[in-house]
């Protein structure tokens, strides 16, 4: 995969994830007690074989540059390409919404590098993928661009993009569908093809009035290329509601999911920490749970995935919850169904609970 | 580029023959502790806290695994433009090559590296303790009292001070009598092996005593008492807490069982002194619904399916359904089967403990299951290895 560069779009759509994005981008909210969203589709790409790989910035960037930094746990703190930035320049002449702008400004950082292909993707969808069968698959069809999509296994209401293809895998339509029903094909947000063309239709979409990279750079050109999709059969999560986070955080509790996702031949990568194993204490009980490095237990721990760090006093009782990093658990407090975000304090005997399909988030440093 | 006031040389060329199958292919400094953490992070790591970024590393047997596992210092934050771990073997001159005769000729082989330092003091550690302490404070407490060289020193029980090379004292902290291993100790100080030297005084004491040919070339046995028989103006500094000599299955058993005490002995979760290591991009652990873990240390990239109590797991361990592991260790990697039965063993890197099987012994010994050993159910209890 020396011919394919990478480049991650963090400009993405968090209108409904908004509890958890207020103060970061979606790209770097904490999942499955270790990593943030963005380590699945760069670590895919770093074991893919892609050595030159562009972030695109969104305009809050301090989360991602202080996760990411050099590059060097993805091994990608190279001499020659690697890891590089692309900050959302914010310019007072241009007022366009949508990331087509950033992708047009960039254009130099595409035109100086050497690879043939650019392999395009987001950081909200949870995968662990081989991109080598997307390329294999785009030269075997002979496509202009290939889009990777997975099959919608049930309703969500989070709506999506949608594609209709042929037989073998020819995209016949994209629509932006706001409910996405069983069976439909969801777009992965994942887009292969010749760096050439990639920066023709960056080119032509902007300078003709356009805002948004899949709406007027491929839908509203969809009769000039053609588009094959690809399925990924693996696990794969669309991360862009609360309940799809939730939903995703519960399925990494599975050890079929858990196995595919972090195979040891295909790690996911992530910003390396150096916490001390977890510490369970005499009066400790865990039962189907994800506990990170760090964590001290002496109390109760059920169907929850905890972050590094968090402290869990006696008589404390967590179900079905996902406690951030650092969060302290005070004693006899119950948690149930519930989000706590970083640094959050729930202090002696307070009770907490969410509804089992609605959990309640607690923000950054809140103390109860 | 500042110049290095004092240089770290580590020790970690020594075998462990007491650590019998653990050390059959890797150095002690190398061998798994603390269900994450190799001996020689100890070390290592309180150096770079101590600000000391320049830091031999002295290895001699089987060093492949360690020297892998150091890399370039990254790990400790000691990938530095000026400083760094500098990987010391033994290594072939014009007139012939020679194996580190001991703990002295160790770092006298290694006078060029020192002089192209030139630092004022050199600090010799043993890579196979573990501790937590501030070298910064031990330097300073050496220029306050102008001392050539200081010797860290520690408090040990009265029936244990046999076991070690006890220093004697004056009101001043002025080290007057040093006796190895004695019958009958006159105090009860032992020797860390743990020593600052100005290097100028170091330097010619080990260019003399490489002349001595009926010396051990070791600093205890040979190089203190001859300073100390000198009056060269020796020090000691006293350590508090907790410090130990992990060099036995015994001990190293002990060890990590300690870090499971109600009260901490050893802090490994302070953020002022954060221990080091390398580790693999592992998820956090997993336990199931059946699993139970009490007092226990588990590591990331487990997965816990059985019953840990009282026991200390490292990364990537998978404890099937039904299985129970008691007052052990298990290093890496190891698979255990549903419904094994594990009681007071230490068991190495990716073995495989099979469904069913036992591995305890009859008279409370500490059973040892060496790196990629298979145990299988037939096999009933296993000795010490």
């Amino acid at each position: 995969m020396k011919t394919v560069m990478g480049i991650i779009n963090l400009q993405e759509n968090e209108t409904l994830i908004k509890e958890m994005t207020a103060r970061r981008p979606l790209a770097t909210i904490p999942f499955a007690g270790r990593y943030r969203l963005i380590d699945f589709s760069l670590s895919s790409m770093v074991n893919s074989g892609v050595e030159n790989v562009g972030i695109m910035l969104p305009t809050k960037a301090r989360s991602v540059l202080d996760h990411l930094r050099s590059g060097k746990d993805w091994d990608l703190a190279r001499h020659h390409d690697g890891l590089f930035y692309l900050p959302a320049l914010q310019s007072d002449n241009e007022m366009r919404e949508g990331d087509l702008k950033s992708f047009y400004r960039h254009l130099d950082f595409l035109e100086h590098s050497s690879q043939k292909y650019v392999l395009l993707t987001g950081s909200q969808v949870i995968y662990n993928m081989d991109f080598e069968n997307a390329l294999r698959f785009h030269q075997n069809t002979g496509a202009d661009i290939t889009m990777v999509y997975n099959i919608q296994a049930e309703e969500n209401t989070a709506g999506g993009t949608v594609l209709e293809t042929a037989e073998n895998g020819l995209v016949k339509d994209i629509a932006k569908q706001p409910v996405v029903y069983e069976d439909a094909k969801i777009s992965m947000g994942i887009y292969l093809m010749e760096r050439r063309l990639f920066i023709q239709i960056i080119k032509y979409a902007f300078e003709h009035g356009g805002s948004d990279f899949l709406v007027d750079g491929i839908m509203r050109q969809s009769s000039k290329y053609v588009v094959y999709a690809m399925e990924h059969d693996g696990y794969t999560a669309h991360i862009n509601s609360t309940a799809s986070y939730y939903q995703a955080s519960m399925d990494i509790l599975l050890p079929e999911v858990r196995e595919e996702v972090f195979d040891r031949n295909n790690s996911i990568y992530t910003k390396s920490k150096d916490e001390p194993p977890v510490q369970y204490k005499k009066e400790a009980k865990a039962k189907n749970s994800l506990i990170a490095n760090g964590c001290v237990i002496e109390g109760s721990v059920e169907n929850s995935i905890l972050f590094r760090g968090v402290k869990i006093g006696p008589g404390v009782h967590v179900k079905n919850s996902i406690i951030m990093q650092k969060c302290e658990l005070q004693e006899d407090a119950l948690v149930e169904n519930v989000i706590c975000d970083k640094n959050v304090v729930i202090t002696r005997g307070k009770w907490l609970k969410g509804a089992s399909n609605y959990p309640l988030i607690v923000e950054k440093n809140v103390v109860i | 580029m500042r110049k290095t006031e004092c240089l770290a040389m580590i020790l970690a060329g020594g075998q462990g023959s007491r650590l019998g199958a653990l050390t059959k292919k890797i150095a002690k400094p190398a061998v798994p502790f603390g269900g994450k953490y190799r001996i020689i992070d100890f070390t290592l790591s309180n150096c770079v806290n101590s600000g000391l970024c320049k830091v031999g590393v002295l290895t001699q047997y089987r060093p492949l695994e360690l020297h892998t596992y150091l890399g370039t210092g990254n790990a400790w934050d000691l990938d530095r433009k000026d400083g760094g771990v500098f990987i010391l073997p033994p290594y072939a001159r014009e007139k012939g090559a020679d194996w580190y005769k001991g703990t002295a000729d160790a770092i006298y082989q290694n006078l060029n590296f020192i002089e192209s330092v030139d630092p004022e003091y050199v600090l010799v550690l043993s890579g196979d303790h573990i501790y937590t302490m501030d070298y910064s404070w031990m330097i300073e407490a050496h220029k306050q009292t102008k001392a050539e060289a200081t010797i860290g020193v520690i408090e040990v029980p009265w029936k244990e001070a046999s076991r070690f090379g006890i220093m004697s004292t004056d009101k001043s902290g002025r080290i007057v009598e040093f006796a190895e291993k004695p019958t009958k100790p006159k105090s009860n100080l032992a020797s860390m092996g743990i020593y600052i030297f100005d290097w100028k005084l170091l330097k010619h004491y080990l260019e003399e005593d490489a002349k001595d040919g009926v010396s051990n070339h070791d600093f205890g046995k040979n190089i203190i008492p001859k300073m100390l028989a000198a009056d060269v103006k020796l020090f000691s500094y006293a350590f508090e807490g907790y410090w130990k000599d992990v060099g036995t299955i015994d001990s190293l058993w002990e060890a990590n069982m300690d870090l499971l005490r109600e009260k901490a002995v050893l802090n490994m979760n302070d953020p002022a002194w954060k221990i080091y290591s390398v580790s693999e991009s592992l998820p956090p652990h997993y336990v199931g619904p059946d699993g139970e873990i009490e007092t226990s240390l588990i590591s990331e990239g487990s997965s816990v399916n059985g019953m840990v109590k009282n026991s200390v797991i490292f990364p990537g361990v998978k404890i099937g359904k039904g299985a129970k592991v008691i007052n052990s260790v298990i290093m890496p990697f190891t698979t255990i089967g549903e419904n094994a039965y594990i009681d007071k063993a230490i068991v190495a890197q990716n073995a495989e403990i099979s469904a069913g099987a036992r591995v305890a012994s009859s008279d409370g010994a500490i059973v040892v299951i060496p790196e990629g050993e298979v145990v299988l159910s037939e096999s009933g209890t296993k000795q010490v290895g």
